[in-house]
């Protein structure tokens, strides 16, 4: 019973980690096409500026509790400087190629990233390690887990909610719903598509940052640590569908679950269960489990 | 799907590696006593293991050989550079995987000329590297990588290692463990899963079995190299109550895992014992909780001894870097310092330059001095070095982290005889006599 118990909590813990990531990397596919190799990179954009913003936040003697907020913030400003920078002076000349093109110039993104990363912060690794136990911990069972864990998996419950409600029930959404089925057709009947595309790649981007910034507080933040990171997005993306925000919450909880339980059980089998959970969605399902039937054109 | 960064990364790199300009060859250089010793150094300068391992590595290269050069190194490196040749230090950067390895390798000796690598702080790319290095005929030391398969899986004539292997580390590390824990039965394991993880482990575990037979393993977990998450692992260890958690976590992985667990009470009634400790007790000295068993991969750090040599080598890198070195940099002094007492004794006192051969044979079976005391080279037929290995326990004082009940364990006593292979040899390990 409290294998078990363990178990839900360390996947599910694991799941709004990955969610976090994979939310804005199957977002950005889906409506732009563009399979994002720089997306670790902005992951780590958003742990540096953390660990920065907040280390500063604490030196200046603010009270600890805002470092929350600094997490956030830092997120936020990643998002809405690069994002808009990345998609206006370099991602806007490529549309229309094709998406192997595409992968290239993101590939070519991140390696620029990475080593802006490293002329800005250099090779030695920050900690910003305080808003982690900040709350306290929670015993469950034999078990504690520090209550910073649960505000992840409320975060990663609040962006997925957040997403479809802004997709399903604003009118921003129903244009981007438009954009995603037929890009031309929306162009043709007024929607501003290149604006749309600014939003999507601004918010994708945040979220990637969101995702460093609420992981730097458990992790030396080092150069490259977005590049494993990558990885396992691209296999929940997989998993869900490519572009789909749902398929990405549930390739989450998959995998999450199913490393969670093979840690516990079965430690041998832990490298390998992310693969096996992927091998074995897309042997049922090869374009993953949520992707929607595509328009044809004729 | 998940494999187009990797593949796509592996053929930039060999297009980059194509473009780039031929270098002057070697042939057109000045005759050999005139001509500077070129000297390859190869450690990790970006990615996660440059901060805490290739970084300080590198920094106690270019401040030893700087000193070296001046000709301002104390007895027995008084002669400057090597027998009065000027080093000149060619860095290359570590990262990238074994395969962009070997290329930088082949590139190093061939188009760059260098007189010989120090390097490799990664054991894949250490067991990696040795054939080549043998294949090109290339005086390799390799300065820092742990795997003792290296030369006990096969016998090299260009390859040496200057620090002692991983074997010593967790041979000391169930020595220490069954001397200052005698109720210590129940034993975990986190560790990397590759060579240098897996070795580990098994190593430990074998000793741990050896010396307090009955011991239980309650879990051992292997997550992906900088997977970085340890949460569900940290709960499988803390579920088995065990006495003592294993680890030979390096680098970003080291902090992460000490980050992760302090916090949930995770090493409170369990004692860590973090055979690379020593990296993280630099940075991290507040929250490693006390009792924690910190080892150093040999008498280095903290744990080095008061000698004329380590007073110079301390004080010249924190001169330079403000902290002071931690075990990686001393395992690169070892490594120069080695390759320079090799060169002068194959020297003999002549002005000319010695052979590849006669520096080879003069550092084969070597014993020299370093900061951290005398390395023999005493295995793999006189290719690799065994050194004394110190653990002890983190106390933190005043906020200042100091060590306790430090023990001291002699080479003999924590490394194989010559010709018996680590694996086989952990096991017969017995207690020390009370």
């Amino acid at each position: 019973m409290s294998t078990l118990a363990a178990v839900l909590a360390d996947g599910m813990i694991y799941a709004a980690w990955l969610f976090l990531i994979a939310a804005g990397l199957t977002m950005i596919y889906g409506v732009m096409r563009i399979l994002n190799m720089a997306h670790g990179s902005l992951y780590t954009l958003g742990a540096y500026t953390a660990a920065s913003l907040v280390g500063a936040w604490l030196r200046g003697g603010h009270p600890p509790l805002g470092s929350f907020l600094v997490l956030g913030a830092a997120a936020l400003l990643v998002g809405l400087v690069v994002g808009p920078i990345v998609e206006r002076g370099l991602l806007r000349f490529t549309y229309g190629r094709d998406e192997v093109v595409l992968v290239l110039v993101t590939y070519a993104l991140f390696l620029i990233l990475e080593d802006l990363v490293k002329l800005v912060w250099g090779v030695e690794s920050y900690y910003v390690t305080e808003p982690y136990g900040l709350l306290g911990t929670v015993d469950l069972g034999p078990l504690t887990y520090p209550i910073y864990s649960g505000l992840v998996v409320l975060a990663a419950i609040a962006v997925g909610l957040a997403l479809r409600w802004g997709i399903e029930r604003t009118r921003a959404g129903k244009l981007l719903v438009a954009v995603i089925h037929d890009r031309e057709v929306s162009a043709a009947l007024g929607i501003d598509v290149s604006r749309v595309f600014l939003v999507t790649f601004t918010v994708g981007t945040t979220l990637a940052a969101l995702g460093g910034a609420l992981t730097a507080p458990t992790v030396a933040v080092v150069p490259g640590m977005g590049v494993e990171v990558i990885v396992l997005a691209f296999a929940v993306v997989v998993i869900g569908g490519l572009g789909s925000v749902p398929g990405a919450a549930l390739g989450a909880v998959l995998v999450g679950l199913v490393r969670s339980a093979a840690v516990h059980l079965l430690p041998q089998l832990e490298l390998f269960s992310i693969y096996l959970v992927m091998a074995l969605v897309l042997a049922v399902r090869p374009r993953g489990l949520f992707v929607a039937a595509e328009a044809r054109k004729i | 799907m998940t494999r187009t960064p990797r593949s796509l990364a592996v053929s930039i790199v060999a297009l980059s590696l194509s473009l780039a300009a031929p270098r002057p060859a070697a042939a057109q250089a000045p005759p050999a006593e005139a001509r500077p010793f070129r000297l390859g150094v190869v450690t990790f300068l970006s990615g996660a293991a440059a901060g805490p391992f290739g970084v300080p590595a590198r920094n106690a290269a270019e401040v030893l050989v700087e000193a070296l050069n001046a000709g301002k190194g104390p007895a027995p490196y008084a002669a400057r550079g090597l027998g009065g040749r000027p080093i000149e230090l060619v860095f290359i950067d570590e990262a990238g995987g074994t395969t962009k390895q070997v290329s930088e390798f082949r590139d190093l000796v061939q188009r760059q000329g260098v007189d010989a690598v120090v390097g490799y702080i990664s054991s894949g790319d250490c067991l990696a590297v040795a054939p080549v290095a043998e294949e090109l005929k290339r005086l390799t030391i390799f300065f820092d990588c742990g795997t003792p398969r290296i030369f006990e899986d096969a016998s090299y004539r260009y390859v040496f290692r200057t620090s002692g292997h991983s074997t010593m580390d967790n041979a000391a590390a169930a020595l220490y463990v069954t001397e200052l824990l005698p109720n210590a039965r129940k034993i975990a394991g986190i560790n990397q899963n590759y060579a240098w993880g897996q070795d580990s482990w098994s190593d430990f575990s074998a000793a741990m079995t050896a010396l307090r037979p009955g011991v239980e393993v309650t879990t051992s977990q292997m997550p992906k190299l900088l997977a970085g998450q340890y949460g569900a692992e940290i709960s499988a260890i803390m579920a088995g109550r065990p006495d003592v958690v294993h680890s030979s976590f390096w680098g970003g992985d080291l902090d992460a895992f000490v980050l992760q667990a302090v916090p949930r009470g995770a090493l409170r009634r369990t004692t860590a014992v973090l055979t690379c400790g020593e990296t993280a007790t630099h940075k991290l000295a507040g929250q490693i909780p006390d009792g924690t068993i910190i080892g150093a991969r040999g008498p280095h750090g903290e744990y080095a001894p008061d000698n004329a040599l380590n007073r110079w080598f301390r004080a010249s890198y924190q001169d330079r870097f403000v902290l002071t070195p931690n075990y990686p940099a001393y395992h690169m002094a070892q490594a120069i310092l080695g390759l320079k007492a090799a060169y002068e004794k194959a020297q003999a006192g002549r002005a000319a330059a010695p052979s590849q051969d006669e520096v080879l044979a003069s550092l084969t079976g070597l014993t020299f001095a370093t900061p951290s005391g005398d390395i023999r080279m005493a295995l793999g037929k006189g290719h690799q070095a065994v050194e004394g290995t110190v653990y002890g326990m983190a106390k933190t004082v005043g906020g200042k982290l100091t060590f306790v009940n430090v023990r001291r364990y002699p080479a003999e006593r924590v490394n194989p005889p010559e010709g018996v292979k680590s694996a086989d040899w952990i096991r017969t390990l017995t207690a020390s006599p009370r």
